[in-house]
């Protein structure tokens, strides 16, 4: 039997995506991966399963689905409005999607990149070894509507569960550390650095998100005679006119523009998820003192599978109510059988 | 505040610099500006570190004149790893060491000038030269790849008579073609995709530098060279109609 889904309807940057294709730095190619990787995990711990199984990232808007068997289905990042048919389900939860409903998920309500996890990861096509695509790199497209998605085998069965996400959607405090080009600012400029405020700008893709302020930019030293250098994801970068970039996970390998430091790994998924106009500050670390935050981070998720609990259903969302079979078959060892009366 | 203080990782103040990239990796840098021996000491460095097998580091790759160990710092210690890259970088004269053995050699027929490279005659105007000058200069100057990077596979390519030390055009062509190759800064690049730039066009080729469908998509690596070979119209179009592998006609043979 065929196992797929079929794209009834779709956003407008919707696409496979899992934890990116690390190994190509070499030859000009950047990991790439979900805009927010701690989402996975998440969909992966909802699922029982492993958080390499690729998932659709939705950009802002979801899509209408109809799946061709019954499938295990999981949702995390950004909230999204959903329904299975004409019944609205539980975000940051797993259910099971039968075969022929129809799954609707509507716009993001809170953060940018909502995410639909199924059982077994999808089975689409692979490039350079892994199914993410890497727009930027050329490698895969949007999923389009009409597009068929088949899916992975799935040995497991665990549906009904749900978690409470790490909070990410709202700006905030972000921590970075030192670079490799972080000598090139003055003390006073970092320190400076570290007590403006600062939102999300319109500005921003996959590959960089501009950051907003008022006030006086953050040169470096001979910011103009600085030779192109190894680029990573978290990377800010300070353009001509003393403007942060954030590099994200789609950012090219190289660049010329000097990175006042390297944002944790952990709070990146703050840059990504949060909504155009968020206010950020930026607290500076050590190098010993944020390893110890990104450990602890990473063992965090890897832990996500403990934290997971059952979901229960909100009796007063449940609108078939009625076709559901609440009394016949219940048993009750002290009073008379329920007919009696 | 206290952590303002907290410098980076700087062992020596005069070259090569060893420095930690974020909680990323460790970076060797052998000059802070681009000359030959540190483009060469950065592509030999990373060999004799790939050739240590370190199971820290997760990938290695070199840039104009660094050399860069991805190691994720949040599981190994920096410490102990930059001892090691220490001893490493103090065990020879990395400025004087060879280029590895294996790199390959790339002729590669090349288009300069006509429609399809429009911006030769410019180009040659500016380096002080007739066309039929630049041609002989672009076509047998022997270019290294001195970096892998921007794009995929898309390489930078060193170092041309000083004469075409060309700063950048202020006005973005907004699109070259894949193949394209262009200059500035002494340097040529190779597109591997369609894209806007600010260097000049100056040559075409079916040469595509990332094949993502090939079973060796990424031709290319730090310290192979190229030569650019002046192919006639109906050469180029002969090559551009018949190959599909993506070659674009190039001959390799390897250096040793």
């Amino acid at each position: 039997m065929s196992r797929n889904l079929i794209v009834r309807s779709i956003g407008p940057a919707v696409a496979v995506q899992d934890l990116g294709r690390p190994g190509f730095v070499s030859v000009g190619l950047t990991q790439g991966g979900a805009s927010d990787p701690v989402a996975l995990y998440e969909g992966a711990a909802l699922l029982g399963q492993q958080p390499s199984c690729s998932v659709l990232e939705m950009a802002g808007m979801g899509g209408m689905f109809e799946a061709t068997t019954d499938i295990r289905i999981a949702f995390s990042g950004a909230v999204m409005d959903v329904k299975i048919d004409d019944t609205l389900v539980q975000w940051n939860a797993s259910h099971l999607l039968p075969k022929g409903s129809i799954l609707t998920i509507g716009a993001a309500r809170c953060g940018n990149f909502g995410y639909l996890h199924v059982g077994g990861g999808f089975a689409t096509q692979s490039y350079l070894g892994t199914q993410g695509c890497h727009l930027s790199a050329g490698l895969g497209r949007l999923v389009e509507r009409g597009d068929v998605l088949p899916l992975g085998c799935d040995s497991g069965c665990q549906t009904g569960f749900c978690l409470v996400p790490e909070p990410r959607f709202d700006g905030g405090k972000i921590r970075f550390v030192r670079s490799m080009q972080s000598d090139k600012f003055e003390d006073s400029t970092v320190t400076r650095f570290t007590e403006t405020e600062f939102r999300r700008d319109p500005r921003g893709n996959r590959q960089g998100i501009r950051m907003d302020f008022e006030g006086e930019g953050f040169q470096a030293d001979g910011q103009l005679n600085i030779v192109s250098e190894v680029t990573i994801a978290g990377d800010i970068q300070i353009t001509g006119d003393g403007t942060p970039f954030i590099l994200m996970h789609e950012c090219q390998t190289t660049g010329g523009y000097p990175r006042i430091g390297t944002i944790l790994p952990c709070d990146l998924n703050k840059v990504s998820q949060a909504p155009i106009g968020n206010f950020f500050k930026f607290e500076l670390l050590g190098l010993e003192e944020g390893a110890a935050i990104q450990a602890r981070a990473n063992a965090i998720l890897s832990g996500l599978r403990k934290s997971i609990k059952p979901l229960i259903r909100d009796v007063s969302k449940i609108q078939n109510l009625l076709s559901y079979q609440l009394i016949s078959g219940v048993i009750s060892a002290k009073s008379a059988p329920l007919d009696e009366g | 505040m206290k952590n303002l203080m907290t410098k980076n990782f700087e062992l020596q103040e005069t070259w090569p610099k060893i420095k930690t990239v974020g909680l990323a990796g460790i970076i060797v840098t052998f000059s802070g500006v681009l000359t030959e021996p540190a483009n060469r000491a950065a592509i030999a460095f990373l060999a004799a570190v790939r050739a240590m097998e370190w199971d820290e580091v997760d990938e290695s790759n070199s840039t104009l004149v660094s050399t860069f160990l991805r190691i994720d710092l949040s599981v190994h210690r920096a410490e102990p790893i930059i001892e090691r890259v220490k001893n490493l970088v103090d065990s020879k004269d990395w400025l004087s060491a060879p280029l590895p053995a294996g790199r390959t050699l790339w002729r590669v027929p090349t288009l300069f000038g006509t429609e399809r490279a429009p911006q030769l005659a410019e180009a040659a105007a500016l380096a002080g030269q007739t066309v039929e000058q630049a041609i002989t200069d672009l076509s047998t100057t022997t270019m290294r790849v001195l970096t892998i990077g921007f794009a995929p596979g898309q390489p930078y390519l060193g170092t041309l008579p000083e004469c075409w030390n060309l700063s950048r055009q202020t006005n973005i062509t907004p699109n070259v073609p894949a193949g394209s190759l262009v200059t500035a800064v002494r340097q040529f690049c190779l597109f591997p995709f369609g894209t806007p730039t600010g260097w000049r066009h100056v040559g075409a080729t079916g040469f595509l530098s990332f094949r993502p469908n090939s079973d060796r998509p990424f031709p290319l690596s730090p310290g192979d060279e190229m030569i650019f070979d002046p192919a006639t119209e109906a050469e180029f179009l002969q090559i551009e109609s018949t190959d599909q592998s993506g070659n674009g006609g190039a001959q390799t043979e390897v250096l040793k």
